[in-house]
Formats: C-alpha cells, structure tokens, sequence
C-alpha cells in the first residue's frame, strides 16, 4: 500500500469522520497497512464546513498530515471550492454529484461524480451517504477492499444499521466499478 | 512490578484516538478513581472513563470545577486508588494550587492536560503546547514533578500507564502533556494482554503501625504510605511538615522537607527520564521537539538529510525532568540546536540554559491554532548549517 493522502470534507452531520474512520480502520486494522486519520474539529458541530484527513502507508506513518492530497472525496460545493486547487495533478476526484458542480477537468486529475444523497434516500435513510461515497472510493480506486471494508464497517456503526451501511457500501461500489469499465471500453484508461 | 488486572485491559487492535487511548491507558493502570470537570478538547477521555469505569468497578465523578476535582483527586489517592482527572488549559489554571498541595502531601496521581491555545479561554479547540511552562512552575514554591508528552494515540495508552507507574513509584503528581492534534488524532492502538503490562503497586508500609512515620523516606527519599483504616497513625498537610507528618514551620524543616521533595526527583533523574533520540551520532544540528511537534518535525529533518545536511532529532518524552545531562554532553559536539515549539519560547529557554552557549539555540515558534509548516523547521535548519 504506497502512500496515499487523502481528503474527505463535506459539512457536518454528512458523517465525513466517520467516513475517515471506517477508512482508516479498514486500513490498519482489517488490512495491512497504516492509518491516521485528523480532522478539522471546529465548533460548527452541525452544519458547517467539515474535513477529514487521513494518511496512508504501508510503513508506520510520522508525518500525519495531508500534504498534497491524492484522492478527494468532497460532499459539498464549499468543500470542493476550498480542496480542489491543492489536489494532485495526478490525483482523483469524488464528488456527490448533485451538491457539487466541478468545473473542468485540469491536468490529469480523474473525475468521478456519483449521485450518492439520491441513492441514500433510495435506499431510505440519507444518513447513509457518507458509506455511499466510500463504496464508490473503493469502486473507482481500488484503495480498500470491499471485505475489510465491510467489517470496518460493521465495527464502527450500532449493530441494526450494520446492513443498510453494507447495502450503501455495495451500492456505491458497483456504481464506481461500473463508471471504471465504462471508461475502459471507452478506452479512455487501462486496465 | 505486579501485572494489570484483566478487569480493566480492553485487549485487542483499536482505532482511537488519543484522548480515547488516554482513557484506556487509565483503565489498563488499574485507576479507579476519576474526578473531573469537562473542557474542550480534553472531554472525550472523561467521556469514555465515565463509559468505562462502571463496568470495572471504578468511580466516576463530575465535580462542581476543576479546583474541586484535583482536590478530590487527592482524596481518592489517599483513600487508596489509583486516582486521575483530566482537563485543558483554563481548568488547569485552577488546579494549580492543589497540584502544589499534591506535591507537598506527596500523593500519586495523574493530572491529563489536552494543550489549547491560550491565554484565558483562547482556542478552545485548537491545539498549542503552550502550558508547558505552567506544568514546570504553575503552583507556587519550590517543587519538582514529572510531565510525560505522547506525540501519538498509543503513546498516550502507553505514557498515561508510564505515569501512573511514576506517580506511585516516586509519590509525586504526574502530568501528561497531551496537546488538541494528538489527543484528536485517531490511529491503530495496541492494547496487550494484562499480562504483559506491569504496574507499579502503592508502596505501602510493612512496618508496624507503633513504627511507622509518613514522611520518612526510604533510600530512595520516599516516605512509604500507610493503608488507611488498618490501624495507622496519619496526618499530612499542605504546611511544612516533620517526618510525623505535623507542621513543623521553621527553617530546618523547610530545608529538609523540600530538599528532600527536591531531591526524590533530581537524585533519581537518570532512572526518570526518557527521550527517543534519531540520527544522533553523526548530527552537527539537533531538532529537539516534544508532542505532536516532533511529528511536524520529520518532513524537515528528512528533508534536510536528502541533501546531505547532518540532522538529528531528539524527542523528550520526558518534559520535566528536562534531561539536562544529555543537553549539556550534546551541546559540546553540535553546532546547533532547533526547537519547534507551538508557543512563543517555552522549553526552549530550559534547552538554551543547558547548552550553555557552547551551541546555538534556535526556536521556531509557533503562536498556537494549528501546527508548523514543516517548512519553517527546514527553512531554521538550513539556516543554522550555514
């Protein structure tokens, strides 16, 4: 696992640390890697801006700080207006693509938008969005395995939510694998 | 050495983060006694102790303040547990006097601070390490104790036994200097098994209760504790005091009662202190740091190294004792010292004394609000190696 910065910011209440928490547990606790995870903690405990940081590694982690971000995972557009300009020129992008509006492409940046707050009410509780987006993270970039995923998952969530979080980790990971093989008959990237 | 008691130890590989390992820390120390007012950012370690302790039969209280919680503290170490409280900079404030009362009565116990800027109530839940001249001299008179500074969440699982394990060993406060980024940071925590944590048991005395005296010392110049209710003659207080533990307010006394306070640390540094040292044998520069700082640090250190500047880092897991003997034999075969501090110039000024001008001293400080840009530490060392 090479080392990998990544950004999830969103506003509160999405679950934006919680996402960074399951991340960083099924890194280096269901996987072999490290993790470390900080976030932003602000007053806004509801509502405002909200950022997640985690780092990872397959060495013990020194420095624990995003510095130039690889991957973003962004659930609102002050959150994208905010992180997009420090992401890697090479870096992914995830975005919920009904909050937040991208502008163009630049650089190499990958672009993968995912209408995950509708697929949360679709499975009837948008509470369940964050575990969307990091299905789709899983998806597109092949970061985490869907298995300790879903046990980081079910460690981390109260035990009767344990299977609508599964089900939005699935659903937002075949929407990603399915985005990915469309490019690749595309041709747009290899395999 | 005893080991822990099973009751306590949530073995297993975790995901928390600092204030949370902290807690845990304390369980696994076999603390059975929290008395504690809450304060950002320090309120998640009262959290889970209060979650805990009811299912390892501790005691759990949410004082009026924080003057009255390290007083109960006291208390509850006197009344024979293991006792902790935890807060942040103006909660620290107030327990000053009694941390002090502590000191003098020679009660073990641990006192947590998660740093936040300040002064007054500052930012409360934004990091600083800022109060690290205030846990060396914020009570009044002449005084010694022991500070610990974890720069990551298994470190304040370790360093909160570490200090239990201090506090009982030299009967004296023990403080962990946590600051807001590591007690927020969340990383994989390792609890062992019970087994293989030792703790340091209350030194309790064999002696017969005609015998024994509370405040006099053993070689080591500290006084052994009497279980209460089993028949012991007791009495301590806050004023200078004779062996009998009764006030004795006269010169000789004072000399000998805070000599010795004195001493049962200074006399036993070697054994107290610990640092991490890196890169050290071949450094013209040292980077000496603590906290989350010694973590800020690396970036800089690494890349001064990538281009062949002879960098090394010393971390002072031990604050106070500041560990003036391996300062002052650095000093005499490096150019420089850094400091990253996120203060305007606290421990450094401890590293400034004790290099004694045989080599520079550089502080980068750092107001409070967030961390260092790994840069400036950088920028401060390819300075000093011009």
């Amino acid at each position: 696992m090479s080392h990998t910065d990544i950004v999830i910011s969103g506003f509160g209440g999405q679950g934006v640390i919680l996402t960074g928490i399951v991340l960083g547990k099924t890194i280096s606790i269901y996987s072999d890697g490290y993790a470390t995870m900080t976030q932003n903690f602000g007053p806004e405990a509801r509502g405002g801006a909200c950022t997640a940081q985690v780092v990872i590694d397959n060495d013990k982690i020194r420095y624990p700080y995003v510095q130039v971000p690889d991957i973003m995972i962004i659930m609102s557009q002050e959150a994208y207006e905010k992180h997009e300009p420090s992401l890697s020129p090479d870096g992914m992008l995830l975005f919920e693509e009904e909050l937040v509006e991208p502008g163009p492409a630049r650089d190499k940046i990958r672009m993968y938008g995912i209408p995950a707050t509708r697929f949360a009410e679709e499975l009837g509780n948008p509470m369940v969005l964050n575990m969307i987006m990091l299905g789709f993270l899983s998806g597109t970039s092949g970061l985490i395995e869907p298995i300790p995923a879903r046990n980081a998952i079910a460690a981390s969530v109260p035990g009767h939510f344990i299977e609508l979080n599964h089900l939005a980790f699935n659903k937002g990971y075949q929407y990603g694998k399915g985005l990915v093989a469309g490019e690749m008959l595309a041709g747009k990237i290899s395999g | 050495m005893v080991q822990a008691d099973p009751v306590g130890v949530l073995t297993g590989t975790h995901y928390l983060d600092g204030d949370h390992a902290a807690a845990e820390g304390a369980c696994s120390a076999g603390c059975r006694f929290f008395a504690g007012y809450p304060i950002t950012p320090s309120t998640e370690v009262a959290e889970r102790v209060a979650l805990r302790f009811p299912l390892i039969g501790g005691t759990f209280i949410q004082m009026e303040d924080e003057l009255a919680s390290i007083a109960a503290v006291l208390g509850g170490s006197w009344g024979g547990l293991k006792s902790m409280t935890v807060t942040s900079g103006p909660g620290f404030s107030l327990m000053m006097e009694n941390i002090g009362l502590g000191v003098m009565m020679e009660v073990p116990c641990v006192v947590i601070n998660v740093q936040r800027g300040g002064p007054s109530t500052g930012l409360p839940t934004l990091p600083a390490q800022a109060d690290m001249m205030q846990a060396r001299w914020g009570s009044h008179g002449d005084y010694e104790l022991i500070a610990l500074s974890p720069n990551s969440p298994q470190e304040c699982f370790d360093l909160t036994i570490e200090s239990f394990n201090l506090s009982e060993q030299w009967r004296v406060p023990v403080l962990v200097m946590m600051d807001e980024c590591i007690g927020h940071m969340t990383e994989r925590v390792v609890i062992p098994e019970a087994g293989e944590i030792e703790l340091v048991e209350r030194r309790y005395t064999n002696l017969n209760p005609d015998d024994y005296l509370p405040y006099k010392p053993c070689e080591d110049l500290v006084p052994e504790m009497a279980p209460i209710g089993y028949g012991y003659r007791f009495h301590t207080t806050g004023l200078t005091h004779d062996e009998r533990g009764y006030p004795s307010m006269n010169a000789e006394t004072q000399q000998r009662c805070v000599g010795r306070l004195l001493d049962k640390i200074n006399l036993n540094r070697d054994e107290i202190i610990h640092v991490d040292k890196h890169y050290l044998d071949d450094a013209d520069i040292v980077v000496v740091s603590y906290g989350i700082s010694s973590r800020v640090a690396i970036p800089a250190v690494e890349k001064a190294r990538r281009e062949g500047i002879k960098v090394g880092e010393l971390r002072l897991v031990t604050v106070w004792p500041f560990p003036e003997k391996l300062i002052r034999e650095l000093a005499g075969n490096v150019k420089a010292f850094i400091m990253p501090e996120i203060n305007h110039g606290q421990v450094v000024l401890e590293l400034e004394r004790c290099a004694g001008g045989r080599a520079e001293t550089r502080l980068v400080k750092h107001a409070g609000g967030w961390v260092h840009d790994p840069e400036t530490i950088y920028e401060a060392i390819r300075e000093a190696a011009k």
